[in-house]
């Protein structure tokens, strides 16, 4: 009890006709990354909806931190935060007001000092007075993710957080998420993204049809398959990463 | 009472009130077209126009005033329409904050911007040659009527703001409301009026709210208008509202 960030326990929600959680069980330890696996549709949206308060369950217990979403939602709200599928930001506002905006409604002390080093983390400095509506969107996601860790919450969740994102923008989401790890933060994190998975998580649960139907480690969910086998196949370098490697050569070629 | 809702509001209406102040044009849109009207009753049909009264911009205004309102809290329903479609909703609602100051504060900032545009109508009124032997008191009352009108028509646009399934749809509502100062005493007397319209025209809210400011501003007693159009401001502020809130605890 002590240990789990997050306990799932015979989730089931349907919308009106439609049922997309059939009995979901999962648990996630505190201080690791969680990637939940899915297609579009499977239900990951859902699922934090639910953990999040932002939605009931029709049956089933989850417990956040702790805290019983349903019995105890303005706790759980207290040490979650979340970063949605569509960056939660104010377009009319600038980043730092953003910032600001949120440390107060987390009744923080001194506001603008929350603001300012976050900004500095997320290399948002020299465009923190300007309007969000002129960011591109992997500014856009930064600052959306700072948003989410102001007051620094001991668990965060992330729903999609590189879709729509270039390749640029991507890595730097994942070095983000590293480094929230690295410092003790629960993420817990969906995506669509096999590689993601594989980059970002310690443990990764697929659902599928409304249920979990794999749940481990990454080495736990290799062992399901049939041993591998070794065979020579020549390496072709992926359009991702002929792009990454061009970029990296004109702007070290732009610096000099 | 959650012990953190005047701070929340404070935020809330503070943010929302930087959305006008960096869209100014919003309020000039909401005081051009009453005043372009006025313009155009003044000084085109006016001429044509018997209210018994000598200065017609005096007869005019209060349904001036009241057409503003209701194009004003247009706008009302497209910002709460756009805070959902954002995703800056989910955000609010997964904190721990007070709830209802995230809708409060989009109907204070209503509040706000409907009083700046009705003091610039009321200046350029006042250009046009209106003129009002009213004392304090009666611009206090005046204000307090135009308020809970702006307040009711409000939770109205939050209903619509909230329920749209599109952006035209948030604020094509406001539409109808438009019209119901044209079928009242705003502009002409209901005298002359065939039977079944005259009949609807009196016993409609926008002609007790009309003539209760007329009276208030030139001065005449209020009689029982004022208590008919505060009973239609402070009934249909109610019945939107507990829609409204309806409608939100339905949507999160």
């Amino acid at each position: 009890m002590e240990n789990q960030a997050i306990q799932v326990k015979g989730l089931q929600k349907s919308y009106k006709e439609l049922q997309v959680l059939k009995g979901v069980d999962f648990e996630v330890e505190k201080g690791c990354v969680f990637a939940l696996l899915g297609s579009n549709g499977a239900g990951k949206t859902t699922i934090i909806k639910i953990l999040t308060t932002l939605l009931k369950q029709d049956v089933g217990t989850a417990a956040v931190n702790g805290f019983d979403v349903a019995a105890k939602p303005d706790d759980v709200r207290q040490s979650i935060s979340l970063t949605g599928q569509f960056a939660a930001v104010d377009e009319i506002l600038t980043g730092r007001e953003n910032l600001i905006m949120i440390a107060r409604l987390r009744h923080l002390k001194n506001p603008p000092q929350i603001a300012e080093g976050l900004l500095a983390r997320f290399g948002l400095t020299e465009a923190a007075n300007r309007r969000v509506s002129t960011y591109s969107g992997g500014m856009r996601r930064r600052l959306d993710i700072a948003m989410s860790l102001v007051g620094k919450p001991q668990l965060i969740f992330l729903d999609e957080p590189t879709t729509g994102l270039d390749p640029e923008a991507r890595l730097e989401v994942w070095k983000i998420v590293k480094e929230l790890a690295n410092g003790g933060t629960t993420v817990f994190l969906t995506t669509q993204n096999l590689e993601e998975a594989e980059q970002l998580a310690d443990k990764i649960a697929i659902l599928h049809a409304g249920r979990i139907i794999a749940n481990g480690t990454l080495a736990e969910l290799k062992k399901l398959f049939p041993p591998a086998k070794v065979e020579y196949v020549e390496k072709q370098p992926t359009l991702e990463e002929i792009f990454l490697a061009i970029i990296a050569k004109r702007s070290k070629s732009n610096n000099e | 009472m959650n012990k953190h809702f005047f701070s929340d509001m404070n935020v809330m209406l503070g943010r929302s009130m930087r959305h006008i102040f960096r869209s100014m044009d919003t309020i000039i849109t909401v005081a051009l077209t009453p005043i372009a009207m006025m313009l155009l009753f003044v000084y085109v049909f006016g001429g044509a126009i018997q209210t018994g009264t000598h200065n017609y911009v005096n007869y005019l205004l209060p349904g001036i005033l009241l057409i503003s309102i209701a194009s004003g809290i247009a706008y009302t329903a497209y910002r709460l329409f756009l805070d959902m479609q954002s995703g800056i909703f989910e955000r609010f609602h997964s904190m721990p904050i007070a709830r209802s100051t995230i809708l409060w504060g989009h109907v204070l900032t209503s509040l706000v911007s409907n009083a700046i545009s009705m003091v610039v109508i009321i200046l350029v009124a006042l250009i046009m040659g209106f003129r009002s032997p009213a004392g304090v008191w009666s611009w206090l009352a005046v204000a307090g009527i135009l308020a809970l009108f702006t307040l009711a028509l409000t939770w109205i646009a939050a209903i619509a703001g909230l329920s749209a399934k599109s952006i035209d749809g948030a604020s094509a509502f406001s539409y109808p409301l438009l019209f119901l100062p044209f079928i009242s005493s705003a502009f002409v007397p209901t005298a002359s009026m065939p039977p079944v319209v005259r009949a609807f025209a009196e016993n409609q809210p926008v002609t007790s709210i009309v003539e209760a400011i007329r009276r208030l501003l030139s001065n005449q007693p209020v009689g029982n208008e004022i208590w008919i159009a505060l009973a239609w401001c402070i009934g249909i502020m109610l019945v939107a509202y507990i829609f409204a809130m309806r409608v939100y605890k339905k949507r999160v």
